[in-house]
């Protein structure tokens, strides 16, 4: 199976999606089928991945010197597996959810979910700068129907100012690519970097760095750049939960990884000092986005400040260099992904059947939808880092990076912020599970009143998922052998 | 028929300028299928030519048989061969696309409209294809008045903004004529080749300065370069709209082309950009203009005016490809110079599709066209994203090679001003996209009722709309097989 | 120094007729007054041409004595066709210029460029 059969399918879905938009049914269905063979192409080239033999293949020039490439590398394999496998759990959610609401547009918002979808797998399989700058901009594009799918005020001004953050990101990208091939530089990403005959020439590196890092790191919801993340927040519940969750922001962590690993390598960058830099930033967003989470009320909110101090997580695990910490910042990606993902669930299954979207609304929610805040609760421990949960591992790795390179004081902050996860996910536990009457309610409903099984299902997977891969974190997706296989690659002297 | 293939170009136009305005006085409706003809045979000879001069080099024709120097020679080269093309498939198309706005906006005499169509299109092409310069001061006349005379037809406010373009575009084409008499005092010769060959020994002679900042200035107001540019969003915006859908893609590209030719075949190289300012001036002055229309576009709510500054800007980017001076930076050029020309017919004929339908052109009034008319909106939007400049779009290739070619002369600030310049665009194509996605049509307003326009007006601007992406993908061997060679040296 | 100037008459005489020319078109509100400032400049270029190819005891270059084919006899032809074609242009030129002016009286009732932008036309 080649890689340009994972990009292409969600790609060509949007076209019967289209097609299909007067019978919701077909529509759906095209939209699944679209997904389960998505996650079908890209999980049957994992053998060949993990075997040393990853697949490849290249299509024609783009720009002189640089083809559309795709290779299903050990990085990219894992950020595609990730966003493939968790769209089908999101496609049976959406259809359960824009159902529910009865959302308008709704054969746009599929259309638009399968193309982010295949951009974001094209992000993942890009063998090279070009195309992964090509695949950045289309997911750009592709997401913008998605944030203004209400159309209203908010998400106009929602809409704006994410295309204003994105394509100004996505222009550092393109002038740095530019820089590249002006300066006649092979931009194929090569595990340990490409750059290496540029160095010594640190205006040049430094130049190209901060266009990389800072195209890369708006995606990334580092600060400053964040803010476009949670005003993106007015999108339906599943496009945050997959795409401002996993997709998009992952797509932009990813990026660092690319351009921390794959562009410059660890040995130019520690030659040129910019690891701190990074460092330093992702340091930060991580601290101050799960301090920004303890004061939000509207849970969306909460979850998305989260999201960015998540991101910092693996941000900064880049930024270490340590095998250990590597390792750990490529399975955070997964781990992440999934324990986020099933939270946003449950926010949009509460908004969508009890239709409360703040957390001092929660009290005694817990009673009436018991199945979601079981999957929430299940995964704010994920977040927590408590063991045998995927993020445990994830910390875990981060955290002994930290030492092994001498850096305690990142120790710290991982540890600090460990505590704040548990600051700001467990008060909404207890609330739900608090015994009081939901709002509106006369009095403590005793009757069980969930949301549809097609939302209820998709976050008992995932938070099912959360916990079964932290006791076996190679369990049919090989997330932990492809993080150790990427750091090895990277992090080899 | 190969050595004659430079005048063929011209031929079919010339001739069927008189024929229809005469065919079309005795049989009005004969008009519109024999300008298709004419167009249609100029735009087969520029195929043919382009064909021909990729595979055997450029080809030369001495007009009447007067041998060159002393005659007039056309010479259709990479260049000129790429240029015509692009000018007359687009014109093919459009016109095309804009017959039933001419039925409904010429009415009576479509034989005079056609007519002066063709006179405006030999002109633009003449000056594509002529090796002569005094041959381009005629031909520059000649699509010049044809071009006041279809403005005029709008009537009412397009009237004086006829006679306005009249008095500057004279003006232009007097300066243009001044610098070529210079030219021709010192070197004794009108033939570009001719006097490429002798400028190298006069070179210090401030007579040749003087020549050249003369053309340029006469072709920079033809061009609409800021701030030489006042005259266009007027004629753009009151031009009947299969005349500004006509104009609006190819006739400041044709003088952007003379400018080029000036850079490539008559001044020896190097001349311009570094014994005199030209070179400096036109960058500057480009990518000043691309900035400055990016920003004018925004402040404007007429659809028309804000594709009119539009134009302005990318014109400005042309320009500054030009500037640069470099055949990486010509090459880039000329690519925007064809991606221009299909972006921009393509908003130009989903925006007057729309005014055929709803009457409209305040972006204000647009709300709810993406439901009402989505093939239409289809092809605005890729036309839309492609002059932003997001891959793989040809819009973005233009880009990129210009950054590239900034960067290559250690011009970074080139780089950023083209990159930057995306973002002005994206930000007045978001405000139109937004009012035709995002808000549901007012109801009553003429948008609800709304419907995509017949298949001849729709089809050209989905072809159009398709070519921003096929040309993009293909845009390594439209580069490196026809343009790097074309203007290498 | 000023045998120079004055030696060079033509071409002063060239340059004060563009200023002419050049005021008259950009700043007059009249729209015969802006056509004949352009055709005073559109005049300027011709006269500069005319003035760069004057040959002091030239004639017409037409061959009348088989012997007389010194150049130096002759005045180059060449200025003065294109100054021709160049007439021919600004008569084109003018007459669609007047034709629109007619066009425009006729709606507006005035040639006053100001007065035509404030007041629609009548059509």
């Amino acid at each position: 199976m080649s890689p340009l059969i994972a990009v292409a399918v969600p790609m060509a879905a949007a076209v019967p999606i289209l097609l299909s938009g007067r019978r919701p049914n077909l529509r759906e269905a095209w939209s699944l089928a679209a997904a389960l063979a998505t996650a079908g192409a890209v999980w049957s080239m994992l053998s060949g991945t993990l075997a040393g033999e990853p697949a490849e293949s290249v299509l024609f020039e783009l720009a002189p010197g640089a083809a559309i490439a795709f290779r299903a590398d050990a990085a990219g394999m894992l950020f595609a597996m990730l966003a493939s496998g968790l769209w089908v759990v999101t496609t049976v959610y959406s259809i359960g959810y824009m159902r529910t609401l009865e959302e308008g547009n709704q054969t746009r918002y599929y259309a638009a979910f399968a193309l982010s979808v295949g951009s974001a797998v094209g992000v993942a399989l890009a063998a090279n700068l070009v195309t992964f700058v090509l695949f950045y901009e289309l997911l750009t594009l592709a997401t913008y129907p998605l944030v203004t799918h209400h159309q209203d005020a908010a998400s106009i001004r929602a809409g704006r100012k994410y295309l204003a953050y994105t394509l100004t990101a996505g222009l550092a990208l393109i002038a740095a690519t530019a820089w590249l091939l002006a300066l006649g530089v092979d931009a194929t990403f090569e595990a340990g970097g490409f750059l290496a005959e540029l160095t010594g020439r640190g205006g040049v590196l430094w130049g190209l760095f901060a266009l990389l890092a800072a195209g890369v790191a708006v995606k990334a919801a580092v600060m400053p750049l964040h803010s476009w993340l949670p005003a993106a927040m007015v999108a339906p519940t599943p496009v945050s939960a997959l795409l401002h969750a996993v997709a998009v922001v992952k797509a932009g962590a990813f990026g660092f990884v690319r351009v921390m690993g794959y562009v410059f390598g660890p040995a130019l960058l520690a030659d040129m000092g910019a690891l701190h830099v990074v460092a330093a930033f992702a340091a930060v967003t991580l601290t101050v986005g799960s301090i920004l989470a303890l004061g939000m009320d509207p849970l969306k909110q909460r979850l998305a400040y989260s999201t960015v101090s998540h991101l910092s997580y693996i941000v900064l695990g880049t930024a270490i260099l340590a095998p250990a910490a590597w390792v750990g910042a490529l399975f955070h990606m997964a781990a992440h992904g999934v324990t986020k993902i099933t939270l946003f669930f449950c926010a949009g299954a509460i908004h969508a059947h009890a239709h409360k979207d703040r957390v001092s609304q929660l009290d005694g929610i817990g009673w009436r939808m018991p199945w979601t805040m079981a999957a929430f609760a299940l995964a704010s421990l994920g977040m927590a880092g408590l063991p045998p949960f995927m993020m445990f591992a994830s910390k875990w790795y981060l955290g002994a990076g930290a030492v092994d390179a001498a850096m305690v004081p990142f120790l710290a902050v991982y540890v600090l912020s460990g505590v704040l996860n548990a600051a700001y996910l467990f008060p909404i536990v207890f609330r739900a599970f608090r015994n009081v009457p939901v709002e509106g309610h006369a009095e403590r409903s005793a009757s069980v009143d969930e949301a549809s099984g097609l939302m209820v299902v998709p976050l008992m997977i995932t938070a099912g998922l959360a916990l079964v891969l932290g006791l076996a974190p190679d369990a049919a997706f090989g997330f932990m052998e492809l993080a150790l296989d990427v750091s090895a690659a990277v992090t080899a002297p | 028929m190969t050595p004659h293939l430079p005048i063929l170009i011209i031929l079919p136009l010339l001739l069927g300028a008189f024929v229809v305005t005469l065919c079309g006085l005795w049989r009005p409706r004969s008009a519109f299928p024999l300008a298709i003809l004419a167009v249609g045979a100029s735009a087969a000879a520029s195929i043919a030519s382009l064909v021909e001069t990729a595979r055997a080099g450029a080809v030369r024709y001495a007009l009447g048989g007067w041998a060159p120097p002393v005659g007039i020679e056309y010479v259709v080269d990479g260049v000129s061969a790429f240029v015509a093309t692009v000018v007359a498939a687009v014109a093919l198309l459009v016109l095309t696309a804009t017959r039933r706005m001419a039925d409904r906006e010429m009415g009576d005499r479509p034989g005079l409209f056609y007519g002066a169509v063709l006179m405006m299109l030999t002109g633009l092409l003449g000056i594509v294809v002529t090796g002569d310069l005094f041959n381009v001061f005629v031909f520059l006349e000649i699509s010049s008045l044809a071009t006041y005379a279809l403005i005029f037809m709008g009537g009412g406010r397009a009237m004086i903004a006829a006679f306005r373009y009249l008095i500057v575009g004279t003006l232009g084409g007097a300066l243009y004529l001044l610098g070529v008499g210079y030219l021709y005092f010192s070197t004794g010769t009108l033939n570009m080749a001719d006097t490429a060959a002798r400028l190298p020994e006069i070179l210090d002679s401030p007579a040749v300065l003087a020549g050249a900042a003369l053309i340029f200035a006469g072709l920079g107001v033809k061009t609409a370069l800021v701030p030489l540019h006042w005259w266009l969003p007027d004629a753009y915006n009151y031009a009947p709209s299969p005349v500004t859908a006509l104009m609006a893609p190819i006739a400041t590209k044709v003088a952007a082309y003379a400018m080029l030719r000036m850079f490539l075949t008559v001044f020896p190289a190097g001349y311009l950009a570094e014994a005199t300012p030209v070179a400096t001036v036109l960058l500057v002055v480009g990518l000043g203009g691309a900035v400055a229309g990016g920003a004018a576009a925004f402040a404007q709510s007429d659809l028309r005016r804000i594709l009119a500054y539009s134009s302005i800007a990318q014109v400005g980017l042309i320009a500054a490809g030009i500037g640069l001076a470099s055949p990486l930076a010509a090459a880039a050029a000329l690519f925007h110079v064809m991606t221009h020309a299909v972006m921009k017919a393509a908003l130009f004929l989903a925006a007057y599709s729309v005014r055929y339908r709803t009457g409209e052109v305040d972006i204000d009034r647009m709300a709810g066209l993406g439901r009402a008319m989505p093939w239409t909106m289809l092809a605005f939007t890729v036309a839309a994203v492609s002059m932003v400049g997001v891959p793989p779009t040809a819009g973005f290739f233009s880009k990129l090679y210009l950054a590239q070619a900034g960067l290559a002369e250690g011009l970074w600030g080139v780089a950023l001003v083209v990159l930057v310049s995306g973002l002005l665009t994206a930000a007045y194509m978001v405000r139109i996209l937004e009012r035709v996605y995002l808000r549901d049509a007012p109801d009553g307003g003429s948008a609800a009722e709304a419907a995509d326009p017949p298949a001849d007006m729709l089809a050209p601007a989905l072809v159009l709309a398709s070519a921003t992406l096929v040309l993009g993908l293909a845009n390594v061997p439209i580069v490196t097989r026809l343009l790097v060679p074309a203007v290498g040296p | 120094m000023l045998d120079e100037l004055l030696g060079r008459y033509p071409y002063w005489a060239t340059a004060v007729l563009m200023v002419i020319g050049l005021y008259g078109m950009l700043l007059k509100r009249s729209l015969i007054k802006k056509l004949i400032g352009l055709n005073v400049f559109q005049g300027a270029v011709i006269l500069f041409f005319i003035a760069g190819s004057v040959k002091a005891g030239a004639t017409v270059p037409v061959l009348i004595d088989e012997g007389a084919t010194d150049p130096a006899l002759y005045v180059n032809p060449l200025p003065h066709v294109l100054m021709l074609t160049a007439i021919v242009v600004s008569a084109a030129t003018n007459g669609l210029a007047l034709a629109l002016m007619i066009r425009i009286f006729d709606g507006h009732r005035t040639l006053d460029e100001r007065e035509i932008l404030e007041r629609p036309a009548r059509t």
